[in-house]
């Protein structure tokens, strides 16, 4: 008897930000595409929709979804963002850091500004989303000046 | 329709520190509704309990505070949608009994924050948004309405000072209650001056965590005749709608559409239109909440947030007094207990019950109650 070998489960999520509270998905191709530098949402190419966050499954469709993976490209709108000078338990070593929703016409990323020094930060700055490496193997995306 | 009356409420005070258990605490509640109301345990046919659950040790808490009120063998209900568990379980609780299930139901909201430090408990209240695509960024709920607040001052111009303006109204209130967790005078200079939490808002523009419980009881038109209720208070309007989670997912910065939605339910059942309401409690968790309340429940148009608190509009004495008991600013905020809380403070107003803060004659009133970050909206018409 060869015993069939339990799959390793796939739990590539865990290394999203700095604490991430969810290992196994459906779109943990997410985690590969930032690994490669790309910043991915999905859309489904049976009616159109597209989702950032990325989603796998469509309401719409249901079972008749195609769901195809798309690249981030270009920049977007700052739409909102607040500097925290509080952490919650896990990211007191990231402050100060500051959180934000970018427009990019479509559709919105919520994530954390990048390379712009907080106080120069305003609502309708062009921005681009980039994949960024944290300490200890985790990743996330930034906003970025373009 | 047949009508469905609020028929006894009850308030513990609202402490930072609570010296006893979740069931002892739900008691204080219980114990003042059932005086106010002068009913016996056999005359609650069902109770709903209403809290978010994260802050126990205790698993489905319902079983235990029933048990120590007496109240088995009655069915109990459990309910959360985080700050808006309570008015969540009123809509519960009017449901059976419209329904002709129960003759009268319990609502009791509690909530015992202080066994988990601050930063526990910012984690735990970050992880009632998307933990999935939001929480790995390091969200708390002060940056989330922080950044509603970055986008309404963005959008219409408003100033930091209009929000502060809203803090030193609610601790002109707090000061009047008894069972608010901040009694102390606040003006603009102080709430100014105070130490950012997450840009624009500062210590001044958030509520506190506190440990607290709220009873509401509910019953049919036929039991508060045949119980000979002197002033019963009738619920006219309910609404609740919900919104995405997600920030990315929403369309306004300056708004919530939750809470439009839910009040626009409200005043279609009820019949009226805002300018009817004559008092509210509105969900000011943070300064900016109560300012964007003003607009998603027609006290002002948009943008007229600010010219209406510049004004002292929501003051007791002017056109729409807003959160005269202190709000959640004052009394704290026990999630599951707030929107009971809430609903007690415009019944006492309905029946003319409300002491110092008591506005002159109101007929109809309104309870605004949100949960999470906009992502839940209730909006209670009450009148008498």
């Amino acid at each position: 008897m060869s015993g069939s070998k339990k799959p390793e489960a796939d739990r590539r999520f865990a290394k999203f930000g700095t604490v991430s509270f969810t290992a196994t998905t459906k779109v943990n191709d997410f985690i590969g595409y930032l690994e490669e530098g790309q910043v991915c949402g999905t859309k489904c190419v049976t009616c159109g929709s597209v989702f950032f966050p990325p989603r796998a499954q469509c309401y719409k469709c249901r079972d008749k979804a195609r769901i195809e993976w798309f690249q981030v490209q270009g920049s977007g709108k700052l739409a909102t963002y607040s500097e925290l000078k509080y952490a919650p338990t896990g990211f007191g070593e990231d402050l100060p850091y500051a959180i934000a929703v970018l427009d990019m016409g479509g559709y919105k990323l919520f994530g954390r500004i990048g390379d712009v020094p907080l106080d120069q930060v305003r609502v309708g700055m062009e921005l681009t989303p980039v994949a960024h490496e944290l300490p200890g193997g985790q990743i996330n995306y930034v906003f970025n000046r373009c | 329709m047949s009508k469905v009356a609020i028929i006894g409420v009850g308030q513990s005070s609202f402490v930072r520190g609570y010296a006893g258990s979740i069931r002892e605490l739900a008691f204080e509640a219980y114990a003042e509704a059932m005086s106010d109301a002068g009913l016996t345990n056999d005359q609650i046919g069902a109770t709903v309990v209403c809290s978010a659950p994260e802050y126990d040790k205790q698993r489905s808490p319902a079983g235990v505070i029933v048990e120590h009120l007496g109240l088995n063998p009655q069915p109990t209900f459990y309910t959360e949608s985080l700050c808006c568990s309570s008015t969540t379980g009123l809509k519960l609780a009017y449901s059976l009994v419209q329904s002709g299930l129960h003759d009268s139901v319990m609502v009791i909201g509690f909530q015992k924050m202080s066994e988990i430090t601050s930063a526990e408990s910012q984690e735990r209240m970050g992880r009632g948004a998307d933990i999935q695509w939001e929480s790995p960024f390091g969200t708390m709920m002060p940056a989330y309405y922080a950044m509603f607040a970055q986008g309404y001052l963005d959008q219409y111009g408003a100033s930091e000072e209009d929000l502060a303006l809203i803090r030193v109204k609610a601790a002109t209130y707090g000061q009047l209650n008894e069972r608010a967790v901040y009694r102390k005078p606040v003006d603009l200079a102080q709430c100014l001056a105070a130490d950012p939490v997450a840009s624009p808002l500062k210590l001044m523009d958030c509520c506190a965590n506190a440990d607290g419980s709220s009873c509401i009881i509910v019953a049919s038109e036929e039991k508060a005749k045949q119980w000979g209720v002197a002033q019963p208070v009738w619920i006219r309007g309910l609404g609740s709608a919900s919104a995405p989670v997600n920030l990315a997912l929403r369309e306004s910065f300056s708004s919530f559409a939750a809470a439009t939605e839910a009040g626009r339910q409200a005043y279609a059942m009820a019949g009226i239109g805002p300018k009817d309401i004559d008092v509210a409690e509105v969900h000011d968790c943070f300064t900016i909440a109560e300012m964007l309340a003003y607009e998603d429940l027609g006290f002002a148009p948009r943008g007229g947030g600010p010219e209406l608190i510049r004004a002292k509009e929501t003051y007791k004495e002017g056109s729409i007094p807003v959160n005269v008991d202190g709000g959640l600013l004052s009394k704290g905020h026990p999630i599951g207990a707030t929107g009971g809380s809430q609903l007690r403070t415009i019944v006492l107003q309905l029946r003319g019950q409300a002491g110092d803060i008591q506005v002159k004659d109101p007929e109809f009133g309104l309870v605004h109650n949100m949960g999470g970050v906009g992502i839940y909206g209730n909006v209670v018409i009450l009148g008498r």
